[in-house]
């Protein structure tokens, strides 16, 4: 399970990286991987207003339906369109495919996530 | 509740499996070297050995035997010759089914039943019920262990390790008693995954034994399937899966198995009700529906004409083989014909949908 060092993540799975006051959110590997054959992703409208922990759009496997949330506050301002098409790319490169980019409202609330180490060990408890 | 685990669990824990709570069975949903999608692939093109030991199995024996499963089912097993293979519904007096399953005829005193594995108690307890004289009925599902190699390939690799000439055996047909690498089996021609295949029943201290041998005798044509893939490659197909396509409060009318249903025999349960629905028409009617809007529908979305409720997703997802989202809907009769836009509500908005005939995956003669 790969787990990226310079990346914030959430307890549902999803990663964040930051650019100024940008926040890219994707799913983190542990989520692929539980989530399975990806075959379905509905993403969010841009413009749209979220608070953290709301449901931005939703990932399906052949098996599941799983809400994805944003871990941090703000207004969309990019999807990936491109998982519309191949959203199969998710199970391939988890943490090269974000899902929505918004713009952070309240950069604060980066200091409630976890860092790549303590997500290591937030999945390990996880497994047991 | 402590999950119940096959005789081939040990083989499950070697080939990584992915193990779920399965009804109360601890199986796996797909193995992780592969994943579901990958495993359905695999049995369409290749070959896929899946554990189904957990289906339940009846045995029926006596003089009366032959008559007992006649009025227990909705087919008719008359015509059946030894060694033959039917599909049925078994229905309650109302018409609803108490289960689907296969009926293989040993002789005129000896029939055996493959149910499904939630239904094992509440079957057998049914049969106990309408025992008749001249009877005996036993579960014995602990006494067989199941497994299933389905795919184009599947012949030719049992071949290589059976000594019995698999040619002969016909679709819907078996044969007790045969030898697979040196185990004893019984093998029909049955499956269900919309391939050719075949189903082979054991002895649960040899079924890893078994498990292994076909694995080794179809190396790089065959790989080990988790029930993910089985759901999907029975739903491409369009066979039904009771809970969803059947229910107890489903008739086998309404989901379309008219063939399956013989209102020409004299007497079975459930007759006079289905004879009934049959004169009038059924109320509902399953229908096969393709999305024309961006979604899954998934088993229980609600099917909509025209904001109006019309019926339920029974079975729905992403066919693999096809590359299309499609479903099975039970809606009004009025609306089950082909052609008909309808609308499934996917996250409490409506999506397009268009209902159709022969959308379904069939295998190329």
């Amino acid at each position: 399970m790969e787990i990226k060092a310079n990346l914030y993540y959430s307890d549902d799975h999803e990663w964040v990286r930051v650019e100024g006051d940008l926040a890219y959110i994707g799913i983190t590997d542990y989520a692929q991987h539980h989530l399975g054959d990806i075959v379905f992703v509905e993403l969010p409208e841009i413009g749209g207003e979220f608070a953290a922990g709301d449901t931005i759009g939703v990932i399906e496997s052949v098996k599941a339906v799983a809400d994805m949330h944003t871990p941090v506050s703000g207004t969309i301002t990019a999807v990936n369109e491109a998982l519309e098409e191949a959203p199969e790319t998710l199970n391939k490169d988890p943490y090269g495919q974000h899902i929505a980019v918004l713009k952070m409202s309240n950069p604060d609330e980066l200091k409630k996530l976890m860092t790549g180490e303590q997500y290591t060990a937030y999945c390990e408890q996880a497994e047991e | 509740m402590e999950l119940r685990r096959t005789p081939l669990y040990p083989m499950h824990l070697k080939y990584d499996g992915n193990m779920i709570d399965f009804g109360g069975w601890e199986l796996p949903v797909e193995y992780k070297a592969t994943g579901i999608l990958a495993e359905h692939h695999q049995v369409r093109r290749k070959a896929g050995l899946f554990d189904v030991s957990h289906m339940g199995e009846v045995d029926i024996r006596g003089e009366q035997a032959g008559a007992f499963v006649q009025e227990l089912v909705t087919n008719d097993i008359s015509t059946l010759k030894e060694n033959q293979v039917c599909y049925s519904p078994m229905c309650y007096p109302d018409g609803g089914c108490v289960d689907d399953l296969l009926v293989y005829k040993h002789s005129r005193d000896h029939y055996f039943l493959v149910i499904n594995a939630a239904n094992t108690d509440k079957d057998f307890a049914w049969m106990q019920e309408h025992k008749i004289p001249g009877v005996t009925l036993e579960n014995v599902s602990s006494r067989y262990a199941e497994l299933a190699l389905q795919g184009p390939l599947a012949e030719g690799i049992l071949q290589s390790i059976c000594d019995t000439d698999l040619k002969e055996i016909n679709y819907y047909w078996f044969r007790p008693r045969v030898k697979v690498a040196g185990i004893d089996c019984l093998i029909s021609r049955t499956g269900y995954t919309g391939e050719d295949g075949f189903e082979l029943f054991t002895s649960p201290d040899r079924a890893c034994d078994l498990w292994e041998a076909i694995l080794e005798a179809g190396k790089g044509a065959v790989l080990p399937i988790g029930l993910g893939a089985r759901d999907t490659l029975r739903f491409e197909a369009k066979m039904p899966l009771y809970g969803h396509e059947l229910d107890k409060g489903i008739t086998p009318l309404e989901a379309h198995l008219d063939r399956f249903v013989r209102l020409d025999k004299p007497s079975f349960i459930g007759k006079e009700a289905l004879a009934r629905q049959k004169e009038k028409g059924p109320e509902r009617l399953l229908v096969e529906f393709e999305m024309t809007g961006r979604g899954i529908p998934r088993a229980h979305y609600e099917a909509q004409k025209n904001g109006q409720n019309i019926g339920w997703v029974t079975s729905g997802g992403y066919a693999p083989t096809l590359g299309k989202n499609l479903g099975l809907a039970l809606v009004k009769s009025e609306y089950a014909k082909p052609g008909e836009e309808i609308d499934i509500i996917i996250r409490n908005k409506p999506v397009k949908a268009r209902t159709g005939q022969g959308l379904f995956y069939r295998r190329p003669k």
